[in-house]
């Protein structure tokens, strides 16, 4: 490629023993831009990406390596960083199933049938997207918090929701309430019923037809949205931060561990857990690259979120 | 004739032979009505209960006032920038091949991985007066951590894949013939560029812009640490609400999650309107 | 193609396993409305076992509809659907055991093609189901039935469009289906692997016997391939024939004007006469109603005459070439405009005067349907 751009300026005495021919690459072409405006417009994009996402992520494995492997590996391995990660494991292993089920049902109403208010339900099905995420922890505390209305009704019982699992869990479901779903809906209606009715025709009872025909159909597409679910599911912060009670070793996911290490000057520390949801990033973004370049036509990839 | 009875009667499903459909929608109500809806509705009753007058108390604050004010300033910045920027991006990927093109495509969607806690340390460590580019900028005079500056570093930064991935599939989809055919008409780049191919592009600018606008404006994780929180100057709206819980002021936090949830259904509105007008304008009929 | 004509004439194996018992269809008034608008008006219709009939019809006539209500994928606001005497109305589309073969074919994508085959035996209930063996044998002999012997390892994506037509073909044929039913069989493919794939699909209807039942919007096709034609506008049947009687004896003028070429003049039916213009014609009316009325008659099916024998007298507008013949625009100043088919080797030229004699033809009164022919 650079190499065609060099030859687009043909050397001077080409042009001037062949006068009468027209300079064959000295023209943009009409949907093209000039060179010089192509690689300045090439250099602001790769500019504004380096210093925007490439230099953050990379300042994360540089703080988190400053102090030695030694300092990051007793960072990462302190019991109240375990602890934080299992319950980060935790919750994002009880929100992603719970996601998942949900995104299969409602995709399979929306894209299969035809019915009132199914626009509205799919404009709800998105309405976690746009919603701040302390909002999001707000409205767990204000239904199931010491002060709300069930509030005395939870304590007699000694059912605890907030500042505890329920609570985090929930919070976490509610941010990424949409991604599963978001994944399979579009997929869906493109595959339209032909194949279930053929199935059907055939013989097959609903279930079989589900198991057989829709799933290995959907398949790419549901684990590409588990695997977007899940990146957010753990790195989630200001909801579950909202929600949790900070807790250190019982209620402190990791990405509320990195916050509280954080402010207390154990930068070393903070950017060590940090480095592990990072990597938890690059990871979830290269097995969506892979996805997309294998399965792109089982994907329909709608790259929004 | 039977044939008229049942042709005018209301049905709010067509009949399929598809079976499962009761247990799915049931199903999603349910989950969407427990998970989303009611506590949304908490939200919106314990806002209703403080009455009109024991809102707007609140909401006059001016602490309140302050940082509903910098949140959608500073998030309207960012999202204006991103717009800007975005587009140059997802032009470069889409029209041009460049070495390395494919990896900086997929460094697009690192913000929406990494966990905005992450980021926000992370861009702190950065911009603050002693990190690499903050020490750049230090002796110029520029401030960036701990100032409203650096929210807008960090709005930037969350907000930047909605633009460019509403802008790409748009403009890979855009037929070069109509570039090709402003070109024949006479048109030179520039003119074909401003306008052939901006007002094409334009709904999917202004959608991705307002999705980068509705996260930037709620955005916590990635803000608080750069921002330095000082009342009046450098606290955002969902950092106030924060602070009210924790001084279990829930009226206040109640108002102030309220007025941010309507921001959230009118920029949502606004996405709605936006992709509206874009199928009246580009399709038949 | 070799192969299609050779294989017609080489026995079968399938022919020993005893097909089809050849069950009777029965659509006893059947009516569906989609919303406000109505996609069917009731419509009964009867076909005998082993008949291969065709459903033919513009887009938006129902034919579509009548099939699916058929196969139980969809419901009839009322009536019923009988196999043979069996009610199979209340009967799930699983139940009915019809075999469908879809418009772009619903092959199940991520399935090779034996596995598509044999689909419809391996979901049936677990003491219905045959060994894996046997369903594999049996998706093989189908497979060799289809003429796509050493194709079943592959995926519905490798296979060109007459391919997969056919593995949908072999897939609805494995659960031994009470009828066939096909939703614009051919419709997806180029014009030359359809009429091969036409021939083939008669072929093997001889075969197996299956009442079979396809909706085609192609009327050479219906023609061409089926026993019986059930035209189809506007959600009624408007005729039911053989392609003869469709052909030769179109009872309304949709019908005429669907099937084949077609030239029409406006008329006058009066006292025992056909008046264009108020000029009697050598046509007698039969027994047409009295009153306005349309005069159909097909391009090629006309002679030219003298001047002044109750002929249709009109000037030639324009001339063009078409294949091994010519056909000629003829005016009637006043009252329309109509197309002959000449020989090319004709000396007619534009502005000659013309007399026009169908020698067949059909008169349709134009308040009621029906008519008379000659």
């Amino acid at each position: 490629m650079a190499n065609a751009n060099l030859a687009s300026t043909p050397p001077l005495g080409e042009a001037a023993i062949a006068p009468l021919l027209p300079p064959a690459h000295s023209k943009t072409s009409a949907t093209g831009e000039k060179a010089a405006t192509r690689w300045t417009l090439i250099a602001i994009a790769i500019g504004f990406l380096a210093l925007f996402v490439l230099l953050p992520l990379g300042a994360v494995f540089a703080e988190a390596f400053r102090a030695g492997f030694g300092a990051y590996w007793e960072a990462v391995s302190e019991p109240d960083a375990v602890a934080a990660i299992k319950l980060t494991l935790l919750a994002a292993g009880i929100a992603v199933p719970a996601n998942l089920v949900f995104g299969i049902a409602a995709s399979w109403a929306i894209a299969k049938y035809e019915f009132r208010g199914k626009s509205l339900l799919n404009t709800l099905i998105d309405l976690p997207f746009s919603i701040s995420p302390v909002i999001s922890g707000l409205i767990y505390i204000l239904l199931f918090g010491a002060q709300s209305v069930l509030g005395p009704f939870l304590r007699e019982h000694g059912i605890e929701i907030v500042f505890a699992l329920p609570g985090i869990v929930l919070a976490t479901i509610f941010v990424t309430f949409p991604f599963i779903a978001r994944e399979l809906i579009p997929l869906m209606q493109e595959q339209g019923t032909a194949e279930e009715e053929a199935a059907l025709t055939l013989g097959a009872s609903g279930w079989r037809t589900f198991w057989h025909v829709t799933l290995p159909n959907i398949r790419w597409a549901l684990l590409y949205g588990v695997i977007l679910c899940n990146a957010r599911a753990m790195g989630e912060f200001g909801a579950v931060s909202v929600v949790s009670g900070h807790i250190r070793g019982e209620t402190n996911t990791m990405p509320l561990h990195v916050e509280i290490l954080y402010n207390e000057y154990n930068f070393a520390a903070a950017f060590a857990v940090a480095s592990l949801l990072a990597l938890l990033a690059l990871l979830t973004l290269i097995v969506k690259l892979v996805l997309e370049w294998l399965y792109a036509d089982q994907i329909a990839g709608t790259r929004r979120h | 004739m039977t044939l008229a009875a049942s042709a005018g009667r209301w049905r709010w499903k067509e009949p399929s032979v598809i079976p499962g459909f009761g247990l799915a929608l049931g199903f999603s109500l349910t989950y969407l009505g427990l998970i989303v809806l009611l506590p949304l509705a908490a939200l919106l009753l314990n806002a209703a209960s403080l009455g009109w007058s024991g809102f707007w108390d609140i909401m006059l604050e001016p602490r309140t006032l302050a940082a509903l004010r910098l949140s959608f300033l500073a998030a309207l910045f960012a999202a204006s920038v991103n717009a800007v920027f975005g587009l140059i991006i997802a032009w470069a990927f889409v029209r041009y091949d460049f070495p390395g093109r494919r990896l900086f495509d997929a460094l697009v969607d690192l913000p929406f991985a990494l966990p905005t806690a992450v980021a926000g340390i992370a861009l702190t460590a950065l911009y603050a007066p002693n990190g690499p580019i903050g020490g750049l900028l230090a002796p110029l005079g520029i401030k960036v951590a701990y100032t409203p500056l650096g929210i807008v570093i960090a709005l930037i930064f969350i907000g930047l894949p909605f633009v460019v991935r509403t802008v790409q599939p748009v403009l890979e989809d855009l037929d070069k013939e109509l570039e090709e055919a402003a070109a024949t008409l006479g048109a030179s780049r520039f003119r074909t560029l401003r306008s052939v191919i901006l007002p094409a592009l334009m709904p999917a600018i202004l959608t991705g812009f307002t999705l980068a606008l509705a996260r930037a404006v709620g955005e916590y994780g990635s803000v608080i640490f750069i921002a330095g929180n000082i009342p009046y100057v450098s606290e955002i709206a969902p950092l106030l609400i924060t602070i009210r819980l924790e001084e279990f002021n829930y009226a206040g936090a109640t108002a102030i999650g309220a007025a941010m949830l309507m921001i959230s259904f009118s920029l949502l509105l606004l996405i709605h309107l936006i992709q509206l007008w874009q199928r009246r304008r580009f399709t038949h009929g | 193609m070799d192969a299609l004509v050779r294989s017609a004439n080489e026995p079968r194996a399938t022919e020993a396993r005893g097909w089809s018992d050849s069950v009777d269809l029965t659509i006893d008034r059947v009516s569906k409305t989609f919303g406000a608008a109505a996609a069917l008006h009731e419509t009964s219709l009867k076909i005998e076992g082993g008949e291969l009939v065709a459903l033919l019809g513009p887009s938006g006539s129902g034919k579509t509809t009548l099939l699916r209500i058929i196969a139980g994928l969809e419901f009839p606001n009322t009536g019923r659907i009988l196999f043979d005497q069996d009610d199979a109305s209340a009967l799930t589309v699983q139940q009915r055991n019809i075999g469908f073969v879809f418009q772009n074919y619903a092959l199940f994508r991520h399935m090779r093609v034996l596995d598509n085959i044999g689909f419809g035996l391996k979901v049936r209930p677990f003491f219905r189901r045959p060994s894996a063996a046997a369903i594999r044998k049996r998706a093989e002999e189908l497979l060799e039935l289809v003429q796509l012997s050493g194709l079943g390892r592959r995926y519905p994506t490798q296979l060109s469009g007459g391919q997969r037509q056919r593995v949908a073909f072999a897939r609805a044929l494995a659960t031994e289906p009470r009828i066939l039913l096909l939703d614009e069989p051919f419709g997806a493919l180029d014009a030359k692997v359809r009429k091969e794939l036409r021939r083939w699909l008669r072929e093997i209807h001889d075969t197996t016997g299956h009442t079979t039942l396809f909706v085609t919007h192609d009327q050479e096709e219906a023609m061409e391939l089926a026993d019986r034609v059930v035209v189809m506008s506007q959600g009624r049947i408007e005729q039911a024939g053989t392609p003869d009687e469709i052909y030769d004896a179109p009872n309304s003028p949709f019908v005429f004007s669907f099937i084949g070429e077609s030239s029409v003049l406006p008329v006058n039916v009066k006292s025992g006469e056909v008046l264009l213009d108020g000029v009697p014609l050598a046509i007698d009316p039969g027994d047409t109603a009295e009153g306005a009325a349309s005069l159909y008659f097909r391009p090629h099916e006309v002679e030219l005459v003298e001047a002044g024998t109750g002929a249709i007298e009109g000037i030639v507008e324009s001339l063009r070439r078409s294949g091994r013949s010519r056909f000629a625009e003829i005016a009637v100043p006043g009252i329309g405009r109509f197309e002959i088919e000449i020989i090319a080797e004709s000396v007619l030229n534009s502005g000659d005067p013309v007399s026009v004699l169908p020698r067949r033809w059909r008169l349709y009164a134009d308040a009621s349907r029906g008519g008379a022919d000659a």
